[in-house]
Formats: structure tokens, sequence, C-alpha cells
């Protein structure tokens, strides 16, 4: 599973990375991560409010922190 | 598998539950904003007995009746507005500012900076964004003055302070402030001045959009959630802002603005002391009302506490990734001239 956060350092993107980081333990899950940072690369996928959250290449949250509830669901789901 | 169908942590109540409890909170919030008032004069003056008259008195009823009043006004327009907020967002903005030329962009554009729900860390991937999808840079430049400058907690605050009146002068004023200076900067052609990879952004990907499948108690949880983020992020600015304005209110005579600042060189100075302040709203309000108090003239008022608002540093040193130096500086320029039209205006007007 690869999973990038995209986001420039606000406090919700760093919220949005430690929920994912959590969720990715708590499930046990083998998963890489990545931070984007670059803001050309943030809009290059579509995304134009961050944080966003990508899971294998799909965006899946864009514009507000999911909860983590929501978070352990949408890996889950994959 | 799209995210609106897995939002777990809004709790799942009747419509009828759900209706009720907002009924209650909302009636509770008009009571407590009645009483605000006469509360703080009963305890400072009658049960603390503090001198009305006294600059002790005085400052101290300010800070806590302000305070008081504006911790209300906060948490009842953020919440409103960000769940009114929540049936937009910046993707269906960019969507409908796309086919749009200058002219009509601009003032589309700036309609929309108003409602769209967007936060300042976020003002380079939505330019990229919007520059890519092919939104003329105009347009987007006027999109990103109208949103810090109209925004809901100025709004709000001016009104609790200061009547419908000049909210609405606020509210017009900063939009023709988006549409000329987007126009003109626009008009300039300085799409030389733009960092180029921006125009080599290529959209990949499938758009999420995230106002679309919301439900009610979603919303709701929103705009609970972002009261309680915002009042985090504003309350040391708030506090500083309240403590600055009782001071003002309790020291300095009344009217000495009308004796010491009456002249030309106000509005000018005001822009001048606002640019390189940073504050959000919530901070530069307070002090704004104490300020107006002591008779300075109500343009003045405006043209300071948009310039804190509008010409932020910090969002500047972001926009540095994306607008060459030269760019920043025409778009400052332009803010500021359009600043100053509105403050001159203003104190001919009111």
């Amino acid at each position: 599973m690869d999973i990038k956060i995209l986001g420039s350092g606000c406090t919700k993107c760093q919220t949005l990375e430690r929920l994912t980081h959590d969720a990715v333990d708590q499930l046990g899950l083998d998963a890489t991560f990545e931070k984007v940072t670059d803001p050309a690369e943030i809009a290059s996928w579509g995304v134009m409010a961050t944080p966003a959250l990508v899971i294998d290449d799909t965006v899946v949250v864009s514009g507000r922190v999911p909860s983590a509830d929501d978070v352990r669901k949408l890996l889950t789901a994959r | 598998m799209s995210a609106s169908t897995v939002l777990g942590d809004a709790p799942t109540r009747s419509p009828l539950r759900r209706w009720s409890l907002l009924a209650s909170a909302a009636v509770i919030w008009f009571t407590l904003y009645q009483l605000n008032l006469r509360w703080w004069n009963w305890v400072v003056f009658d049960w603390v007995g503090l001198g009305r008259d006294t600059r002790v008195g005085g400052s101290v009823h300010f800070f806590f009746y302000d305070l008081t009043k504006i911790a209300l006004l906060l948490t009842g327009v953020i919440f409103v507005v960000t769940v009114l907020r929540s049936f937009m967002s910046v993707e269906r903005t960019r969507a409908l500012l796309g086919g749009k030329r200058e002219g009509v962009g601009n003032v589309a554009a700036a309609g929309l900076g108003v409602v769209t729900p967007f936060c300042s860390c976020s003002a380079v991937p939505a330019f990229i964004g919007f520059v890519a999808a092919g939104v003329p840079l105009g347009v987007t430049l006027s999109f990103l003055i109208a949103s810090p400058l109209v925004n809901e907690v100025a709004i709000v605050l001016l009104f609790g302070l200061f009547g419908w009146k000049v909210t609405a002068l606020y509210i017009v004023g900063g939009m023709v402030i988006a549409i000329v200076a987007g126009a003109v900067l626009g008009r300039l052609r300085l799409e030389r001045w733009v960092e180029p990879f921006v125009f080599e952004t290529r959209l990949r990907g499938v758009l999420i959009d995230p106002s679309a499948g919301l439900s009610w108690d979603d919303r709701l949880l929103m705009g609970r959630e972002e009261v309680g983020s915002i009042l985090r992020k504003i309350w040391p600015y708030l506090l500083a802002g309240i403590g600055l304005g009782a001071a003002i209110h309790g020291w300095l005579p009344a009217d000495w603005f009308a004796e010491h600042a009456t002249g030309w060189w106000g509005v000018p100075l005001a822009v001048a002391i606002g640019v390189p302040l940073y504050s959000n709203a919530a901070g530069v309000l307070p002090l704004v009302d104490a300020l107006h108090d002591k008779g300075l003239p109500m343009g003045t008022v405006l043209a300071f506490m948009m310039s804190v608002v509008a010409l932020s540093t910090p969002e500047m040193i972001l926009l540095r990734r994306v607008l060459k130096p030269k760019l920043i500086a025409t778009y400052f320029g332009v803010v500021a001239v359009s600043i100053l039209g509105i403050g001159f205006l203003f104190n001919l007007v009111i």
C-alpha cells in the first residue's frame, strides 16, 4: 500500500499524517509513506485545498482532516 | 470508493433530535448575547465596585464585555458560515471560473472568494490549480484578494461593533478592491512574472469535490469543529487585541484622534502601519473599535483593518513559490492603492 500525505506543513497536515500513521500501525498494514510538500506536485494531483490523503495513487480525501475512524475505513477499504 | 460514503464520526441523529438540539443552542446563544452588557455592568460596577468613569473601571468593563461579545459572535457566525460553506468548495469554484474572461470573471471570482471555504495555507496549490485549469491570472488574483479580505469573522465582528451599514460598506469596498485590483493586474499582462512551472503543471488524478455527499450531521459537525479550531488558533490575538483596545478605551481621552489625526495623511499612515502587522480580523477588530471610539474616522479605520488583513507578510512569503518578486510587489502595490482609495472615499462619504 502506498500512502501519500499532501500538505505544506500547517497543523492540519501534521494531524492527518499522525492519524494515518496511527491507523496503519493499529491495523498492522504494510504501507510506505510519503509526505508531499511541493505545491506544484500537490496541485498536479488536482488537489487545491490541503491536507489531502492519497492511497495507491487515488486521492481519497481532500480539503479537510478526516476522523480517525474515517482513516481506518479508508485504509481497510482498499 | 468515494470518501463521502465512509464518514464515521458524525453522529447520525434523527432529524427531530438534530434540529431541536440546534434550536436550543440558538436560544441559549441569543439569551447570553442579550444579557451580556447587563451582566458585566453588574459584575464590574455593582459587585466589584469599580467606578464607571474611572480609567481602570472603564478598561476592565470593556475588556470583559467585549471579550464575551466577540466570543459569542465568533462562535455563532463561524458555525453558521462553515455549515453554509460546506455546500461550496474550491474545486467547484474553479470549475465555475474556468471559462470566464476578464471583467465578468473578476466579479465572479470576487464573489466566489467571499463564499468559498479557503485557508491561506492552500493559497499556493489553489493558485496553481486555478491557473493550470485555464483561469486567467487576473481572475485568480481577484479570488485570492477577496478571500482573506471579506472573511466572515471580519464581517460578523464589524456587524456586532458598528452595525449593518458599516458592514455592508466593508463588503462592497472589499469586493470592489478585489475586482479592480485583479482586473488591473490582469490587464498588465503579468504572466511573465509568474513562475513558469505553474503553466506547465498538468492536472491528473480523479478530482474529489469535498462538498459532495455530505449529510446534515456531517455539516453540523464540521461547523462545531471549525469553531473549535479557529478559536484555538486566534485566542492569543483576540486577547491581545481586546487588551490593547481596553487600554485605549480607558486611557486615551475621548476624541483624541479627532484632535490629533485629522488631515489627509491619516489614511496612508493607517495603511502603512497596517501592512507589516500580521493579525487576523479577530485580533484587529477590538483595537479598531477602540480607535473609532476615540474619534478616528471610519474610512481610516476600515483602511487600517483591510491592510492588516489583506496584505499579510506570511501569505506573501507563501506566494513567493509561484509569483516572482516583481509580481508580488505589484500585487502589494495595487491592493494597497485600492485600499487607500476606499479609505479616502469612505472618509468623504460616511
